[in-house]
């Protein structure tokens, strides 16, 4: 027994430290690629430590979006840097040439991001020493909630403003990107025979581990984030080897699931405000139906969210150039 | 007890391909032979661990899940290694000679 | 049984130590890229061990998203970055 309480320790003291390097890698190293492939590591790592943790259910999150995802949006976003780096040097703003004006732009984000900072540091100072967490009055109220899943029902049930704001922050993310977003035209070689297979093989057993995760998040760790980051990473795959999305549902229909989950959210909020009286407060009779629903909206948003963030520019953009 | 002795010894003989592999990562000379330790001496490892966890699995459906894992694992690292090669020839990275 | 499950675990963490080597090194960007894929694979079997040694099946599930998506970020590597880089 002792034996088996050392290993455990050593595993985690490891686990810790080689987080810390890879962070390290990740931030300091002067070669970006190299970066990178550290911050794709620790995303694994990262998953590893939530398991040992005994969180696995943001363990799935991190090993679908911190593993996965991040990781080819990066590399994508990486490959749009290089030509940028060498036609560019012409034209990047001199740093003295900038106008007072700009400067001053400067200093506004900095100094509100220090009024944020200042404001969660004395937020953490004036925490109760010992709290006692929630746990016990979820555990009370998890038979309202219409899930069996602890975490799912927190996510969607109590806490659901939560989940709604952070599938608009995705939004916001993917409206960002289409802005700045300068279409490079690349230059697609064929897929070639094995990508082509991969790619057939893969991309409808990632839709079906999607809908698993989606089905199971209600009563074991899943959930609408996991599914949707698996469904996303189906839309990388299909969009690297070469797929494109029909012309005609570039325009509306795909904005239309891509706010689709947001859009859900908010309706329903709004239903159950003028039934119940408090916003966002699930009737316990319909609450599993109902996060069911908002679950299935949410991922396909997330989904097609996270897949249009790897392509970079809006689809009707590429068909101008 | 039979099966805990056979499975702890596949969960040992993974192991050591796995440290095969990690040897071959390190001390191969060039891309193209490195791929051989990812995707032989790795899948080959996890593919005896797979084994040696599912004789111990408590039903079918587990011990499935495991070789799903297995197999999903084996067409990423086949894959992947023909990717890598095809590019790395493509680019022009010499190989290795004695 | 457990302490050879751990046992086996923490070996393996120290092969994936162990490829940190290659992502420092390289020398080209593809052995970094192998070097990650390899981080994958060997997390698999970690979290396989894992799971048998805390008997949650739900490390399975983590197991097989890492398992689904460990091609993912090299096919992205080989399609997109290698080839505009240098």
């Amino acid at each position: 027994m002792e034996a088996l309480a050392l290993l455990q320790d050593v595993f985690d003291i490891l686990l810790g430290f080689g987080l810390l390097w890879l962070a390290w890698l990740a931030l300091f190293s002067l070669d970006l690629f190299r970066s990178i492939v550290s911050f794709i590591s620790f995303g694994l790592l990262m998953a590893i430590i939530w398991v040992r943790l005994d969180a696995p259910d943001v363990a799935l999150a991190e090993a679908a979006i911190g593993a996965g995802l991040t990781g080819a949006l990066f590399l994508a976003a990486f490959a749009k840097l290089q030509p940028a780096s060498v036609n560019g040097k012409g034209s990047s703003i001199n740093p003295q040439k900038q106008s007072s004006r700009k400067q001053l732009l400067r200093w506004l984000p900095a100094l509100i991001m220090l009024w944020i900072a200042s404001g969660l540091t004395i937020a953490i100072l004036a925490l109760p020493p010992h709290a006692t967490g929630l746990t016990s009055e979820v555990t009370s109220n998890l038979t309202a909630s219409g899930v069996s899943n602890p975490v799912t029902a927190v996510l969607l049930n109590f806490r659901g403003y939560d989940t709604l704001l952070e599938i608009v922050v995705l939004l916001l993310a993917l409206l960002a990107v289409w802005s700045i977003g300068s279409s490079v035209p690349s230059i697609e070689s064929e897929p070639g025979p094995v990508l082509d297979t991969l790619s057939r093989l893969l991309v409808p057993i990632l839709i079906m581990v999607s809908a698993y995760l989606l089905w199971v998040g209600a009563h074991a760790p899943g959930g609408a984030f996991q599914a949707g980051a698996v469904l996303g990473a189906a839309g990388v795959l299909l969009v690297l080897s070469g797929w494109k999305l029909y012309p005609g549902l570039e325009g509306f229909p795909l904005r239309l699931v891509l706010t689709a989950g947001s859009i859900t959210f908010v309706v329903i909020a709004i239903l159950t405000m003028l039934v119940s009286g408090t916003f966002m407060q699930f009737p316990p009779a319909q609450a599993s139906i109902l996060i069911l629903i908002l679950e299935m909206v949410a991922t396909l948003s997330i989904g097609v969210t996270l897949a249009a963030l790897f392509i970079g520019s809006p689809p009707t953009d590429i068909k101008k150039l | 007890m039979l099966t805990e002795y056979v499975s702890a010894v596949l969960l040992v003989a993974g192991a050591i391909f796995y440290l095969a592999g990690t040897i071959g990562l390190l001390r191969f000379p060039d891309v193209y032979t490195r791929l051989h330790a990812l995707t032989k001496a790795d899948n080959l490892g996890l593919g005896l661990i797979v084994i040696g966890l599912s004789l111990q699995a408590s039903s079918f459906a587990a011990a499935g899940k495991l070789f799903l894992i297995w197999l999903l694992v084996l067409l990423a690292g086949a894959s992947v290694s023909h990717l890598v090669a095809r590019a790395a020839l493509h680019k022009g990275v010499h190989l290795w000679k004695r | 049984m457990q302490t050879l499950y751990f046992a086996l675990a923490l070996f393996l963490l120290l092969n994936l130590f162990a490829g940190m080597w290659r992502i420092l090194k390289g020398p080209t960007a593809a052995d970094r890229m192998l070097a990650a894929q390899l981080f994958g694979t060997t997390s698999v079997g970690v979290l396989l061990l894992l799971a048998q040694a805390s008997a949650n099946t739900v490390l399975h599930d983590v197991a097989l998203v890492f398992s689904l998506l460990a091609a993912l970020t090299s096919v992205a590597f080989v399609r997109r970055a290698w080839l505009s880089k240098e």
